[in-house]
């Protein structure tokens, strides 16, 4: 990567660091064109990743994670983002996955956290409806009480891992119109009634599993029910504020292993007797597309400071989601630019990235719900 | 059981690698050292006889103290300690006298079994295992692409450029594996917090009872009086096409047997 320097907080941070660009480097990088382009979900790839003790990063030793700062954990998902972003966003989806029960679950729910955060477990999120994504707290997927059970029933959307997730964090209704009226249900895949649909057909990301879920009078136990009623919408932001830096530090590594591809590429093309490196027009791009790289990579890890320090992060997580994303589809179109007509072919892995990095505009709240909760700040 | 895996820290096979000009021996200080790659796939398989049987892995590396860091490297993996031969007098020892080295640290260690790299990427002499088994009076199982254990029983499947051959033995015996044999794990960053407090005890010469006049560049068994670079690729040969190009491939390809 340039040979950029990380100030990491701690001398196990760069250990970390170095396992996660070891496992980057010889089990991501061999695979990722690959798996791409058949569509298919990296399910071992993501096994080794927990084995490793990387699918648990920033929760307590004491659940079964490493008791890293979001600080050193971003700066994983942006070493493996360089090297296959659907496992980078794996990771990132997953550690999101387990926050509702660390955060909300009472002790028999976090009974269950050393095996989501060992790494055998996928996780999923349930949010989004086929109706609503953006306006989350008018989901209409409904839980009833029912005896010891709640039935679910209902359709949700875009969900990552969707066939995949050994478990899933439903956001249902439980009451009333509004957000109030919603509470998070962790349900078991295997449950009966619980209906992964088929892929739907992306732009790019083609590894990362994403379709609807149909609840069909799925009934999940009444003690998977995580806080309490009528919290779901609020954990379900909370844990949003996190999940964003996670996608701003997947923009971060998606840019940078466009930018290496770039000037790599670069430095051995010649035209008109040099190398395009010497033309300054071009070199200033790569250039530009550097230094909008360290600003995001400093935004995301200024807003994990304030998110580690306990302190309130979520404008600054939403600058930095808003930033490197925006960055991410500048960076890897101009890599596109440069690289010229080979940029645009699938023999180089520029054309996937420039499609990669349209979704992460989407994602996690698009990049105008960003805005619009900057602007609530104002 | 008690297993104890030979670990050797050799120049990384992926780098440019030199022999020094004073004393013509590896040149370690200017190369990026790793564990010998075959070795990684032995302390693997011991690992998962561990998983089944129990007992306990010990890593075993005779070198200079920097390889200190592949030693901790090794334990990341999932070891329980290590034990580092590590004296000045052992620079420039032969596989003769390495053998004797580790033979005298197995004496103190008392293992059921001994696995390791069926040969290191930076000598590919492949003698040490039987050296080794031949001073224990164990029976060496090498070249394995398979081991299974039943009781004290061991059995292995040897490769050979044709195929395997079945060879057993009982234990205490010395086996050596090839990469075919499994897939090594990566370590886990707890794996790696907790290789930093894994014991590793140091040993010198000493404390083996082996003198140093037996060991080094002055004991050695064998010398490499002088070495010269790899010569620079030569053009190779080149074809033109003149209607029986596809008739002169064919021909190199039969001649270099590639076909």
């Amino acid at each position: 990567m340039g040979g950029m320097e990380r100030l990491l907080p701690t001398d196990e941070a760069y250990e970390l660091l170095g396992l996660a660009t070891e496992i980057a480097d010889g089990e991501l990088a061999p695979r990722a064109a690959d798996f791409e382009a058949r569509g298919e979900f990296p399910r071992e790839v993501v096994r080794t990743l927990g084995r490793a003790g990387l699918l648990g990063l920033p929760y307590p030793e004491e659940h079964g994670g490493a008791a890293q700062p979001y600080e050193v954990y971003l700066q994983v998902i942006e070493v493996l983002a360089s090297r296959w972003l659907a496992a980078a966003e794996a990771v990132s989806v997953h550690t999101l996955s387990c926050y509702p029960v660390y955060a909300h679950g009472g002790e028999q729910l976090r009974k269950l956290l050393p095996d989501m955060l060992g790494g055998e477990l996928l996780g999923a999120y349930c949010l989004s409806e086929p109706q609503g994504g953006s306006d989350a707290a008018a989901l209409t997927t409904r839980a009833t009480r029912d005896g010891d059970s709640f039935v679910v029933t209902g359709t949700k959307a875009w969900i990552t891992h969707a066939g995949q997730a050994d478990f899933y964090n439903v956001f249902c209704r439980t009451g009333g119109p509004g957000p109030r009226g919603i509470s998070c249900l962790l349900a078991d895949a295997a449950t009966p009634g619980i209906l992964p649909q088929a892929a739907e057909k992306t732009m790019g990301l083609r590894s990362s599993p994403v379709a609807q879920i149909v609840f069909d009078e799925a009934r999940v136990p009444a003690d998977r029910l995580v806080g309490d009623l009528g919290d779901g919408f609020r954990i379900a932001m909370e844990a949003l504020d996190s999940g964003r830096l996670g996608i701003a530090a997947c923009a971060v590594g998606l840019a940078q292993a466009a930018l290496d591809y770039a000037v790599g590429y670069a430095r051995e093309r010649s035209q008109f007797g040099k190398s395009i490196l010497d033309f300054q027009g071009l070199r200033f791009m790569l250039a530009d597309a550097a230094t909008g790289i360290s600003a995001a990579r400093a935004l995301t890890l200024a807003a994990a400071r304030l998110r580690d320090a306990g302190r309130p992060y979520s404008a600054e997580a939403a600058k930095a989601k808003l930033f490197a994303t925006d960055m991410a589809m500048k960076v890897t179109t101009d890599a596109v630019q440069v690289m010229g007509g080979y940029g645009y072919v699938q023999d180089h892995p520029v054309e996937r990235y420039m499609r990669e990095a349209k979704v992460l505009q989407i994602v996690e709240g698009t990049n105008q719900i960003q805005r619009l909760v900057i602007s609530r700040h104002l | 059981m008690n297993i104890v895996v030979l670990v050797k820290q050799v120049p990384d096979s992926g780098a440019e690698r030199n022999l020094r000009t004073d004393d013509n021996t590896v040149d370690r200080g200017s190369a990026s050292n790793v564990i010998n790659e075959m070795d990684e796939y032995a302390i693997e398989e011991a690992l998962r006889i561990q998983e089944a049987h129990g007992g306990e892995v010990t890593i075993l590396t005779m070198g200079p103290s920097g390889a200190a860091e592949s030693i901790r490297k090794a334990l990341s993996m999932g070891p329980d300690k290590a034990v580092h031969v590590v004296d000045d007098a052992l620079h420039g020892s032969c596989a003769l006298a390495t053998s004797k080295v580790l033979a005298a640290a197995l004496g103190t260690l008392n293992a059921d079994l001994v696995l390791c790299g069926a040969e290191s990427t930076d000598g590919r002499v492949q003698v040490l295992p039987h050296m080794l088994a031949e001073r224990l009076g164990v029976a060496a199982l090498t070249g394995a692409r398979k081991l299974t254990i039943d009781g004290s029983a061991l059995t292995i499947e040897r490769q050979t450029d044709e195929g395997y051959e079945v060879v057993t033995a009982q234990t205490p015996a010395v086996v050596s594996v090839w990469d075919t044999i499994n897939e090594p794990r990566y370590p886990s960053f707890k794996g790696i917090m907790a290789a930093k407090k894994k014991p590793v005890q140091a040993l010198s010469l000493g404390d083996l009872g082996v003198a140093p006049s037996e060991v080094g560049l002055d004991g050695a068994s064998s010398a490499v009086v002088e070495h010269s670079k790899r010569p620079p690729r030569s053009g190779g040969q080149k074809v033109t096409d003149e209607g029986e190009g596809g008739v002169k491939l064919v021909e190199f390809l039969a001649t270099e047997k590639f076909v």
